[in-house]
């Protein structure tokens, strides 16, 4: 068995740690696990490892689309070449991407700039989700008068669209 | 503007004058940009690269920053001036690999440096002197927005900015400052120090990005996470650890000179008398050994005037630099090594010996008593 890190040493100390209540399993070598301090168990965590460890198990786990219908990039792609093919491919494999993205980056939605041409029909759209959940929720509850003064204002905004 | 006359000065970001620039050489911001409806360049067929090359490269040229601005494609560039920019932090050593379909456009100062086609459509980044984050986030975030006018960028309403590999997602930009640490080196400091940021996220690297080695004690530390949190907040984290390594590096430099003068001097003394004597230096031990005097006039050992000639020894002596310097048409390593020896040693004759004895101690940075 070879290091996850450097993939070239023979692996030599084996890690097992529950974070957020999944069991992940390291293995390393002896100078990566020097490096990243795996003899201190206190000042080690296992997320705190090379973001990515695992990225192609947590890709094969979403959806069973093959093939990004706009560029043709398939998941074994991926798996070579630990990059996409195109913007839709966020799209086509975003199943398998949510857990990628947040063992790397520990979040999954997008705050800070958006550009200003889309700012507009971005915020117009949260808005919109917004009112529709109410919509339903107030529908849900069956409270009409509220309802119905959800739905006129989804109608403006979606005339003014 | 020719590659020649960028070559013939140095990088604005190279002079050493920003805030806390002792020890924090530079700072860089950059953007990972990509255009709707287009593969990106690693899956992209030739043709669409060449096809997203000529979209792109005419509204980076006409930038109000880029007026008189190198502008080359990858395949006019030879394999020597690649480096240079390599050498020079211009370009990466991915896009120094590149060829037809790819371009890089650098605007004359060397503080603005604009990739086309290397692992997204578009990687751009900014470079000052010193610690100065927030000034080059300023920079590219304007250069950033007057394209987003003229070219159509992928982004998602929920992940943001749209790049090849997922680990840049969201707003794109990875900021990073070189720093400069022999005083947490020499004092066995420096693996706390790295894991202790690799806990908060951050990354450390070597000298010349991703996956290399860290010589001449100078390390580039830089975020890590770019999705969910804005640019303003990871600049300002990244601000706030980068002033704290400062002040570690500081009182280990200074508790090194109250509890380990003599191995201090020592470094400082060897590294001189070896640089000035050597005949054959690699580009290795040359970085290692000018650190130790770039320390030195730190610590005024040397006059202060002495810190810009260490500093462009640092540039000079990187191969493709002596290489393109040289006579010779192509020198063996050997002879780069001899050249390398000779060019220090000429640079040299004129510092005088270090000065150790009327060593000015640097003011503690905090208040607390020493006990002895």
């Amino acid at each position: 068995m070879v290091c996850d890190v450097c993939k070239t040493n023979p692996a030599t100390v084996f890690l097992t740690q529950i974070v957020e209540g999944k069991m992940q399993k390291v293995n390393l070598c002896e100078s990566c696990s020097k490096e990243k301090g795996v003899t201190d168990p206190l000042s080690f965590a296992l997320v705190d490892l090379l973001p990515g460890l695992g990225a192609e198990e947590e890709m094969e786990k979403g959806g069973t689309l093959q093939r990004c219908p706009a560029c043709g990039f398939t998941q074994a792609d991926f798996k070579k070449t630990g990059r996409l093919g195109c913007p839709v491919c966020y799209d086509t494999f975003a199943e398998g991407l949510g857990g990628l993205l947040k063992a790397m980056h520990r979040r999954t939605s997008h705050s800070g700039k958006v550009p200003a041409r889309l700012k507009r029909s971005i915020e117009m759209g949260v808005r919109m989700n917004q009112l529709k959940r109410d919509l339903d929720k107030a529908v849900s509850e069956e409270n009409y008068e509220t309802a119905a003064q959800l739905r006129d204002q989804l109608r403006e905004l979606e005339q003014a669209k | 503007m020719k590659i020649e006359s960028l070559f013939s000065s140095g990088g604005e970001w190279a002079r050493n004058d920003g805030p806390h620039h002792q020890i924090v050489i530079s700072s860089r911001v950059r953007l990972a940009r990509n255009l709707r409806g287009h593969p990106f360049p690693g899956w992209a067929k030739k043709n669409d690269r060449l096809q997203i090359l000529e979209l792109i490269k005419p509204q980076v040229e006409s930038l109000p920053e880029m007026g008189d601005a190198l502008s080359s494609y990858l395949q006019e560039l030879s394999a020597l001036e690649k480096q240079v920019l390599v050498e020079r932090h211009l370009i990466s050593r991915e896009h120094a690999a590149k060829g037809a379909g790819s371009a890089v456009v650098v605007n004359k100062k060397q503080t603005l440096s604009i990739m086309i086609n290397e692992e997204d459509h578009l990687r751009m980044q900014v470079l000052r002197p010193g610690l100065q984050l927030r000034n080059a986030f300023k920079a590219i975030d304007k250069v950033d927005s007057t394209l987003e006018a003229k070219l159509d960028y992928a982004f998602h309403p929920q992940l943001g900015y749209l790049t090849a590999c997922p680990t840049n997602v969201g707003t794109g930009m990875r900021a990073s400052a070189m720093v400069h640490l022999p005083g947490l080196v020499l004092s066995e400091q420096i693996n706390q120090v790295i894991q202790a940021i690799n806990k908060i996220g951050l990354a450390v690297r070597g000298l010349y990005g991703e996956g290399t080695e860290a010589m001449g004690n100078l390390f580039q530390i830089s975020n890590q996470i770019t999705l969910g949190e804005p640019e303003d907040d990871i600049i300002a984290q990244l601000n706030k650890v980068i002033e704290k390594i400062i002040e570690n590096e500081e009182n280990a430099r200074h508790i090194l000179l109250q509890k380990k003068p003599g191995t201090l001097m020592d470094n400082i003394g060897r590294g001189f008398g070896i640089l000035f004597h050597a005949y054959a230096m690699t580009s290795k031990e040359a970085l290692n050994l000018l650190s130790f005097l770039k320390l030195g006039v730190d610590l005024s050992f040397f006059p202060p005037e002495c810190q810009q000639d260490i500093d462009d020894l640092f540039i000079v002596t990187q191969p493709a630099h002596l290489q393109s310097n040289a006579t010779q048409q192509k020198l063996s390593p050997e002879e780069r090594d001899a050249l390398r020896a000779q060019i220090i040693r000429e640079k040299l004759k004129q510092f005088p010996n270090p000065n150790t004895g009327k060593v000015v101690l640097p003011k503690p940075p905090t208040n607390e008593t020493h006990h002895e």
